[in-house]
C-alpha cells in the first residue's frame, strides 16, 4: 500500500528499512506535540495579559462593541471545519485519496469563511474607534485574538500546499504524517478559539 | 502523535502480521462514530454557555463557573474524541508532556491574575 504511492525506488529496501522509518515518522509528529504544548504557553501569556488587562479601557470603548452574532457564527464554523479535519483524515485511513482531499478543501474553506469574519469585525471595530493603540484592553484583545487568526492563516498555507502535495504524490507515509500532523494543529486551534470565545467575547458581554 | 502511533500501526498492520498490533491500530484509528460523538458534545458545550449568557440565566461567579466549567469539558472532548489522546500506548510522553505544558499554563494565568489583583496601579 505504502510501495505503491510510493514509486519504485523504495520498493527494493522496504521490508528492510521499514520500522527506522516507520519510528522516525513517529518522533516527528511527537515533535510537532511538543510544538503545540509551547503554543499553549504562549497563549496562556497573551490570556493572562488579557485577563489583567480586560478592565483598563482608559475611558474609551471596551467590550459593548463585542457584536455577538458574528462571533457565534465563526465559532460554529470553526468547530465545523475541526470535524471536517477529523473526516479527512478518516478518509486517509480507509485510502481514500479523492475523500480526503475533498474534506482537506471543505475544512480549508471553512477556516477562510472564519478568517473572513475575523477581519470584517476587526475593520468594523477599527471604525467604531477601537484601534490597537486605544487602550490596553484593546491591545490585548488584538494581540490575542489576532495571533489566533494568524495561526489560522499560517494553517491554511499550509493545508493548501498539502492539498497540491497529495494532488501530485498521493498517499505516501510522509504525506500521511503530514496530513495528521495539520489536523493535530487545526483540532488545536479550535480548542484555543474555545477560549477565546469563552474568555474574550462571552464574559466580555456579560 | 496519539494519531499517529495508531494510524501507523493500522496500515501497516498486516503487513507485520502481528494480530495484536492489528486490532489495537484499528480500534486507535478513530472511527466516524467517534468523530460524530465528540462533534455533537462541542455543539452542545458551546450551545450551554451560549444560553447561559444571551439568556442572563446566571449571573457573576455562578456564570463565570459554567461558562469555564463548559470550556473545559469542550477542550477533554477535543482531546479524546479528535486528538484520540486516550488511545497513546505506554510511555505515555504525549499526556506527560501536555500536563507539563498545563502546569505552566495554569501557573501563568493564576499567577498573573493573583498578583495583579493586589496591583493598586492597575486596578
Amino acid at each position: 500500500m505504502m510501495a505503491q504511492a510510493n514509486g519504485h525506488a523504495q520498493t527494493q529496501g522496504h521490508e528492510h528499512g521499514h520500522d527506522g522509518h516507520h519510528d522516525q515518522e513517529e518522533l516527528r509528529q511527537f515533535g510537532f506535540w511538543i510544538f503545540l504544548i509551547t503554543d499553549v504557553i504562549l497563549f496562556g501569556t497573551l490570556f493572562a495579559t488579557f485577563i489583567v488587562l480586560r478592565g483598563n479601557t482608559a475611558g474609551g470603548p471596551g467590550p459593548e462593541l463585542f457584536e455577538l452574532g458574528g462571533i457565534i457564527a465563526s465559532t460554529f464554523i470553526l468547530l465545523t471545519s475541526s470535524f471536517t479535519s477529523g473526516l479527512a483524515v478518516l478518509a486517509m485511513n480507509r485510502g481514500n485519496k479523492q475523500g480526503l482531499i475533498g474534506w482537506l478543501i471543505v475544512t480549508a474553506l471553512l477556516g477562510l469563511s472564519f478568517i473572513y469574519l475575523e477581519v470584517t469585525e476587526f475593520t468594523k471595530l477599527v471604525h467604531e474607534g477601537a484601534n490597537m493603540g486605544t487602550s490596553a484592553f484593546w491591545s490585548a484583545f488584538y494581540t490575542l485574538v489576532g495571533t489566533h487568526g494568524l495561526h489560522v492563516s499560517v494553517g491554511l498555507v499550509w493545508m493548501t500546499a498539502l492539498i497540491i502535495q497529495l494532488a501530485r504524490r498521493g498517499i505516501t507515509p510522509v504525506t500521511k504524517r503530514k496530513v495528521n500532523i495539520v489536523s493535530l494543529y487545526w483540532h488545536f486551534l479550535d480548542v484555543v478559539w474555545i477560549f477565546v470565545f469563552t474568555i474574550v467575547y462571552l464574559m466580555g458581554v456579560m | 502523535m496519539a494519531q499517529g502511533t495508531q494510524n501507523t500501526h493500522g496500515s501497516h498492520g498486516h503487513g507485520h502480521g502481528e494480530g495484536g498490533h492489528h486490532s489495537e491500530g484499528a480500534h486507535a484509528h478513530g472511527s466516524l462514530k467517534q468523530y460524530a460523538i465528540g462533534f455533537v458534545l462541542s455543539i452542545i458545550l458551546t450551545i450551554i454557555p451560549l444560553m447561559v449568557v444571551l439568556n442572563d440565566l446566571l449571573e457573576g461567579a455562578a456564570a463565570i463557573a459554567v461558562l469555564l466549567i463548559a470550556a473545559v469539558l469542550q477542550f477533554a472532548v477535543q482531546l479524546l474524541f479528535f486528538m484520540h489522546l486516550r488511545e497513546e500506548q505506554k510511555p505515555r510522553y504525549n499526556l506527560m508532556t501536555l500536563i507539563f505544558g498545563l502546569v505552566i499554563l495554569v501557573t501563568i494565568v493564576g499567577g498573573s491574575m493573583w498578583i495583579m489583583a493586589y496591583n493598586g496601579v492597575v486596578n
